[in-house]
């Protein structure tokens, strides 16, 4: 504990005594760091915003040209989204989208942490098993959506394997069930991998000192394995979330664009910006935008994944130890 | 401020690096547009064609061929992505930003009428090009309210593929030419399903759905621009395929075909009759189970030969462009009979002047060019519309819609007419 109220203490020194020297170094030397985030990160931002209430004319004058110009109409562009004629084909594109984020991650999850727990163990060849798990992740996604695609299609191998004639791709409950399927395949083994890596980290003495206690596998699983995967789990749950949020390519390449039973808002938004209705999507573009941050913020707040903060202090917190403490408990008990 | 104004438009749509680099190198973005529009075709030196992958590498001889003759005023070939959304994405944003990278588009047929009403090509000077000598349904699909904005170049027409030995055993010797007809001749030969096309939700539906609607006498879209779906004709055509899935004939796996799928489930023997672009010919006369075994004929329709849709591309010039006086010449170069002629020897794309059909040469080479000129003569373009997107897209959501038995006949038409109404009102 000394350590860490120590630390800002001894920062605050240092900073009111460094503002001519150092501090002023920082600030240029980071200046073209702020510059370019300004121009690729902040720039793009503030023009989608302000795309997002204009309309462009789709009117033709009497030679039958398009009358030249965009409009300003305030917030029409986002009451129509959620109320307007074609509001439908937003809260089917939310539903679909959170429907895709909840069951994937949750499925993604389950999996991940079991491929980690059997890839944790010693056996022969594990080094090729852990290589060999990574490939469907690292195949990019419009690969991997052809390549379901193959397999789903009217005289495919899922059919085969499931003996009757189910067309996948199109409308309808299969067409979602296609997509997890694919998107599990591709990355559940990323969450794998990540929680192998949190798995690596726990000191082989925690699982030594349980088995003394005579904990069993499930209480271990539960009681040691979890709580300290747990930051990392989080991590690698926050960054499936705010992928499926913005899941594309999969959908498209494997059933297709247009159809209902798996349009996604990027899909929705996608579709107006083909179709050269720039501002409305820009809006579908800021309401994701503001539904991923939202999420990512709930996740943090509710589950206390301190992203951030759990990576930058794993060492000055693991002395500590706070974990342990019920396991310490009941040793002394039975003694 | 509006090279900011032009980048901000191109970060919404995720501008590709290309169109960016194009739009900043520019230098003066306006002085292209206002000038540009009045059509006037002056200057000359070197100019880009953009259009998709060059597949069958022939584009790129014929530039060769040009690049010799013209020293001063050289082509080079922008090759944009394949798929056609995105290369109408780039022309979009390169229109969009005004920049002079691509000089000749080679545009779909069906964008005609956006790229047209939205200035972004340049009028053509009909007087110069010998129009009688093209194909009229080609020539037809590069105009918009009357004036020609691109110059056929190549065009496409649906066929009817179906299996000739098949067929010959069942003791039928001619193809069908009515839907009743198809519908008998499949009733005589067993073990293979009777009919597909392309059925998928995409823009291979719309042509499949328009070609129905026009075989039976109708027409999605009048000669006014008015859509006209709720009529017996379109009823008549819709209802072909509706209960051509219901009754068998049409299998229910053709509900997922796009081209390639139909290709394989005619070259792996499942089909009596396919619904498929000439670009199939090569392909099945090499496959091992249709090689020899299979022909085309022009689609049937509903009281007699079908009206088959019409595909293709065309050459344009790009508003924005520098030295259109060449890009003119270009065009003129690239559909000249000779120019034609050798493209389709080498690349077997159907030329869009006429008179290449009928020469013995070429139609022992490629024996269903008598058969295409036929189809292309009686072939109909798609809608022509300034919102061509909104109005396939419509398109496909009532007939997909109909055809997987979510709604009637009647009502999926009736919905389509009230929706195609605001979308091609001008």
């Amino acid at each position: 504990m000394t350590t860490t109220t120590a630390g800002p203490a001894a920062a605050r020194k240092r900073r009111r005594g460094d503002v001519q020297g150092s501090g002023r170094l920082a600030v240029t030397l980071l200046s073209p760091t702020f510059i370019v985030l300004a121009l690729v990160v902040g720039y793009p931002v503030v023009a989608a915003l302000r795309e997002s209430l204009y309309q462009r004319g789709q009117g033709l004058d009497a030679n039958g040209f398009v009358v030249q110009g965009d409009k300003f109409v305030g917030l029409r562009n986002y009451t129509d989204i959620f109320t307007g004629p074609n509001s439908h084909a937003f809260w089917n594109a939310f539903g679909n989208t959170t429907f895709f984020t909840v069951v994937t991650v949750v499925i993604e999850t389950v999996l991940g942490v079991a491929m980690a727990l059997i890839m944790s163990r010693a056996f022969r060849g594990r080094g090729f098993v852990r290589a060999s798990i990574l490939v469907p992740w690292a195949i990019p996604t419009v690969v991997s959506g052809l390549l379901w695609r193959w397999v789903f299609q009217a005289d495919g191998i899922a059919n085969a394997i499931i003996g009757r004639q189910v067309l996948w791709t199109t409308e309808g409950f299969h067409a979602k069930l296609a997509v997890i399927i694919a998107d599990t395949w591709k990355t559940a083994p990323f969450v794998g991998l990540l929680v192998l890596a949190g798995l690596q980290v726990i000191p082989r003495d925690v699982y030594e000192a349980a088995r003394v206690d005579g904990a069993g596998a499930w209480q271990t699983f539960w009681r040691i394995t979890l709580p300290m995967v747990k930051p990392v789990l989080l991590v690698a749950v926050l960054f499936r979330l705010l992928d499926v949020l913005r899941m594309f390519d999969l959908p498209v390449v494997l059933i297709g664009l247009h159809k209902d039973s798996v349009e996604t808002l990027t899909m929705t938004a996608y579709d107006e910006a083909t179709n050269l209705r720039y501002g409305p999507a820009a809006a579908y573009a800021t309401v994701l935008f503001v539904y991923v941050a939202v999420v990512a913020y709930t996740f943090v707040r509710l589950l206390g994944a301190d992203i951030i903060g759990e990576m930058r202090q794993p060492r000055a917190a693991r002395p500590v130890r706070p974990k342990r403490k019920p396991l310490t408990v009941p040793r002394e008990v039975t003694t | 401020m509006a090279s900011i104004a032009t980048i901000a438009r191109g970060v919404v749509a995720v501008v590709a690096t290309v169109t960016l680099a194009a739009a900043c190198s520019s230098g003066s973005p306006k002085t292209g547009g206002s000038g540009a529009a009045s059509g006037q075709l002056t200057g000359r030196g070197p100019i880009t064609l953009a259009q998709g992958k060059d597949t069958s590498g022939n584009v790129q001889n014929q530039i060769n061929t040009w690049n010799k003759a013209h020293p001063k005023e050289t082509v080079r070939l922008v090759e944009l992505p394949e798929s056609a959304d995105q290369q109408r994405q780039q022309m979009v944003q390169n229109a969009q930003t005004k920049s002079d990278a691509y000089t000749v588009l080679n545009l779909d047929v069906v964008w005609t009428a956006e790229f047209a009403a939205n200035r972004w090509v340049t009028q053509l000077p009909k007087d110069q090009f010998d129009l009688a000598k093209f194909l009229p349904s080609a020539v037809q699909t590069g105009t918009y309210r009357d004036n020609m904005y691109a110059a056929p170049w190549k065009t496409d027409a649906g066929l009817l593929y179906y299996r000739k030995d098949l067929l010959q055993k069942a003791g039928i010797s001619a193809p069908p030419k009515t839907w009743a007809e198809l519908q008998s001749d499949c009733g005589k030969v067993k073990g293979v399903d009777c009919y597909a096309g392309q059925f998928d939700k995409y823009e291979g539906l719309t042509c499949n759905f328009s070609e129905a609607v026009d075989s039976a006498g109708g027409q999605v879209v009048d000669d006014q621009g008015k859509p006209n779906v709720n009529t017996p004709q379109a009823k008549q055509g819709l209802n072909f395929l509706v209960q051509g899935f219901k009754s068998g004939m049409i299998p229910k796996e053709a509900i997922t075909y796009e081209e390639e799928d139909a290709r394989r489930a005619f070259e792996k023997g499942n089909l009596l009759f396919l619904r498929q672009w000439p670009y199939q010919w090569a392909l099945s006369s090499k496959a091992p189970k249709t090689k020899g075994k299979f022909d085309v004929a022009p689609l049937p329709g509903l009281n007699g030969p079908g009206a088959p849709t019409l595909g293709g591309h065309n050459l344009a010039i790009s508003s924005f462009a520098k030295n259109k006086a060449t890009a003119l010449d270009f065009i003129k170069y690239l559909t000249s009979e000779d120019t034609e002629r050798l493209n389709l020897v080498a690349s077997s794309e159907a030329p869009t002047l006429a008179s290449l059909y009928d020469e013995p040469a070429l139609q022992q080479k490629f024996p269903y060019l008598p058969t295409l000129k036929a189809s292309l003569l009686n072939a109909k373009p798609r809608p022509k519309a300034v919102r061509y997107n909104d109005v396939t897209t419509a398109i496909q959501e009532a007939v997909y819609s109909a055809l997987t038995g979510k709604t009637t006949t009647d009502q999926a038409l009736a919905d389509l007419q009230s929706k195609l109404g605001p979308l091609t009102a001008q």
